[in-house]
């Protein structure tokens, strides 16, 4: 099998517009219905593709537990891209449906299952709607015996989290849960559930057109192909561009018109992410560098940083100890340390606390904003002593930078 | 030779403190008052009193698993 | 001064049944207001919570066995028509069945008590903690027994054990209930306000229940069993 050469790959063909059935057949070629399960999903292990939502967990892997779960499995496309800065998985479901929904047939295909949901975030309608148009264009779906429907869940930061993404589909509130059992064992309606991002999907889709050895002409051996990243803040054309995976970021964020203003530093991976000082090669492209978020030289770190952990600590789950209480301790601080400088030690508490934080709760949640706020005192070093010795700076009375969701938005 | 360890369930646990007062050789409270595990495995003479610990977690957050090595 | 002979009159075992009840509910008395205690994590460096919540646990079992040498006794005893299956069956026996029977439903509440937290590690918290709020309800019905179904309510020595016990489980409720009140108002509310009702209803009722007279006949003691009404001092029968 062969494909085509180089980039774009996903993002081939891209318009305004949602492309109907028939562009995305001449596009990419037909899907072809025969594949074996079993061949389908060597070819997915020999393909090396990971998890495109941010742990990066082997698709192969993963595929195979749920299909050795038997009973009647479900798949399930996690579109619900709950960081706020994040574009990619809804521009795939508002602009490529249908490469999407035959990365989803392909999955089901491979775990034998009928039955394929795709879950957005309630406020994404327009995501919803392309993908629902998308599943009328194709009625022989119904007639295969398939069943496919988009389900809209209520927004939250944790509302991408597998288990939490289970939970809300079967009518609970979208907490995470302990695993075991994971969701490949008990899912949706305690059925053996397959749920991968969008852009896992969508490689999936190639991967059973083109084949391993085409998916990895581009990237590296331990990261092979192609990956998107949402590159956002302060870049002359933020949107979805999409690179070689373990190549690095420099060109990506060139390939978006450069920085738009001096640059103090990028944020990568969301806010569980890692701070990294703009000049350093930072980490290539691949597994958690799904988004770039580059912080002007304009913005005050330190209030940008306590603004987003106050809010991080709101979307706690609420369910475990260290968390909760942890994030809010830590928001605290943050706070203080920004308005009235380190009074009390609300540095030093900060650093411990994030260690103590770490590894403690039911989902990665604490870790990444632990991650995100560990990283901040490192490259923020000099702006954070500045704040610690005289409280506010002038940068702290401008206008946040980072992005957060509006409450009328979400009441909306 | 299967050894046991602890494992907490962080959703469950409100805090109670007990099983840090039964086995401070494997469990401290942290500035929260929740409890920070050593989740590795227990040599013979803490497991009665992992046992212990874990039987009197009023939620049933704390238990013992068995792993063969 | 009337001779009792033991053919026709109470034996040891009634005796013993008797003392059983009422130390069966003085601990369980006791063990609701540790309960409380446990609850409400009460800790100090020399009473660590283990052990608050161990002394729970243990005077819960210590109240469950005078409990069952209480029915064990009063099923021996020949006096009284009180067959096993009164135990565990309200309402099922010839002696005051009302009275007896709410004896018989407070065993029951505490067989569910019991069993679910032996098996707490199979059955879950959540499922353990609904039936273990059934031990609240235990505690009213099994003072209302002994009142009812005791022959010693009149003594004063009885009453006044029995008003402490009364007095300590409301204060174990209103602790609670000041607990919980930011929590769970409502259920606080009512708590607190059930507590006192009972309290108050039990005072009101006891002068024409069982301080009242003939209060054995009203109960539902067989008729055979009652002592005859002495007309010039000297024993009938």
């Amino acid at each position: 099998m062969s494909g085509p050469a180089g980039l774009p790959r996903l993002l081939l063909g891209i318009g305004r517009r949602a492309l109907t059935l028939e562009e995305n057949a001449a596009l990419h070629g037909e899907l072809h219905g025969r594949d074996r399960p079993e061949r389908l999903a060597a070819e997915v292990g020999r393909s090396g593709l990971g998890g495109c939502g941010g742990a990066g967990f082997p698709t192969e892997a993963k595929l195979r537990s749920v299909a050795r779960a038997g009973g009647r499995p479900v798949v399930v496309v996690n579109g619900c891209e709950s960081e706020p800065a994040s574009r990619k998985d809804r521009l795939l479901l508002e602009r490529l449906p249908h490469l999407v929904l035959d990365g989803a047939l392909t999955a089901a295909r491979i775990v034998g299952s009928r039955t394929i949901i795709v879950a957005v975030e309630e406020q994404a309608s327009r995501a919803a709607d392309a993908v629902a148009l998308a599943v009328a264009e194709r009625p022989e779906l119904a007639r295969r015996g398939f069943v496919a429907r988009v389900v809209g869940v209520a927004g939250g930061y944790l509302s991408g989290q597998d288990t939490a993404l289970v939970a809300a589909l079967g009518g609970a509130p979208a907490r995470p849960s302990l695993t075991p059992p994971y969701p490949s064992e008990r899912g949706v309606g305690r059925r053996p559930t397959f749920v991968s991002n969008v852009e896992t999907h969508a490689h999936l889709a190639l991967i059973a057109r083109h084949g391993s050895g085409w998916f990895r002409e581009l990237g590296s051996a331990e990261g092979p192909g192609s990956r998107l990243v949402t590159v956002a803040g302060a870049v002359a054309q933020p949107g979805v561009v999409e690179g070689e995976n373990g190549s690095p970021l420099a060109p990506l964020l060139a390939a978006t018109g450069g920085a738009g203003e001096p640059l103090r530093a990028l944020l990568v991976g969301g806010y569980g992410g890692t701070w990294v000082q703009p000049e350093y090669p930072g980490p290539a492209i691949g597994r958690g560098v799904g988004i770039v978020q580059a912080l002007p030289m304009s913005a005050c770190p330190v209030a940008e940083v306590a603004r987003v952990t106050a809010w991080l600590a709101g979307e706690s789950a609420g369910q475990c100890g260290p968390c909760v209480h942890g994030l809010g301790s830590i928001a605290d601080a943050l706070a203080e340390l920004t308005a009235a400088g380190d009074v009390s030690g609300a540095y030093r508490r900060v650093q411990r606390w994030c260690e103590m934080i770490t590894g403690r709760g039911a989902c990665a949640h604490p870790d990444g904003a632990a991650r995100f706020v560990s990283s901040a005192l490192c490259v923020f070093a000099e702006e954070f002593d500045d704040h610690a010795r005289h409280g506010r700076c002038e940068a702290c009375l401008r206008r946040p930078v980072l992005p957060l969701p509006s409450k009328e938005l979400l009441a909306a | 030779m299967t050894r046991t360890r602890l494992l907490l369930d962080p959703t469950a646990c409100t805090a109670h403190g007990l099983c840090a007062e039964l086995l401070p050789e494997r469990i401290v409270l942290d500035d929260w008052g929740y409890p920070i595990i050593d989740g590795g495995p227990l040599p013979g003479e803490l497991e009665a009193a992992a046992r212990r610990a874990a039987k009197s977690c009023p939620t049933l957050a704390l238990r013992l698993a068995r792993e063969r090595r | 001064m009337i001779l009792a002979s033991t053919v026709v009159g109470p034996s040891t075992d009634w005796y013993l049944t008797r003392a059983t009840g009422i130390v069966a509910l003085v601990l369980l008395s006791g063990n609701v207001a540790l309960g409380v205690l446990d609850v409400s994590r009460v800790s100090s460096p020399r009473w660590p919570r283990f052990v608050v919540d161990g002394l729970h646990r243990t005077v819960a079992l210590l109240s469950v066995a005078f409990l069952l040498a209480h029915i064990l006794t009063s099923v021996l005893d020949s006096f009284a028509p009180i067959g096993p299956l009164d135990a565990v069956i309200p309402f099922h026996s010839r002696y005051r069945p009302l009275w007896l029977g709410l004896g018989a439903v407070a065993f029951d509440l505490t067989i569910a008590v019991v069993i679910t937290s032996v098996a707490r590690e199979r059955l879950g918290y959540r499922t353990w903690r609904a039936v273990h709020w059934l031990a609240y309800a235990s505690w009213p019905v099994a003072l209302l027994h002994g009142l009812g179904s005791g022959s010693d309510t009149r003594e004063h020595w009885l009453l006044a054990i029995n008003a402490v016990c009364v007095l300590v489980v409301l204060g174990a409720v209103a602790a609670r209930a000041l607990q919980c009140w930011s929590v769970a108002p409502r259920a606080a509310a009512i708590g607190v306000a059930g507590a006192v009702a009972f309290a108050g209803g039990v005072l009101i009722w006891l002068p024409d229940g069982p301080l009242g007279h003939d209060w054995a006949k009203r109960a539902g003691t067989p008729t055979t069993l009652l002592a005859p009404r002495p007309a010039t001092g000297v024993a009938r029968r």
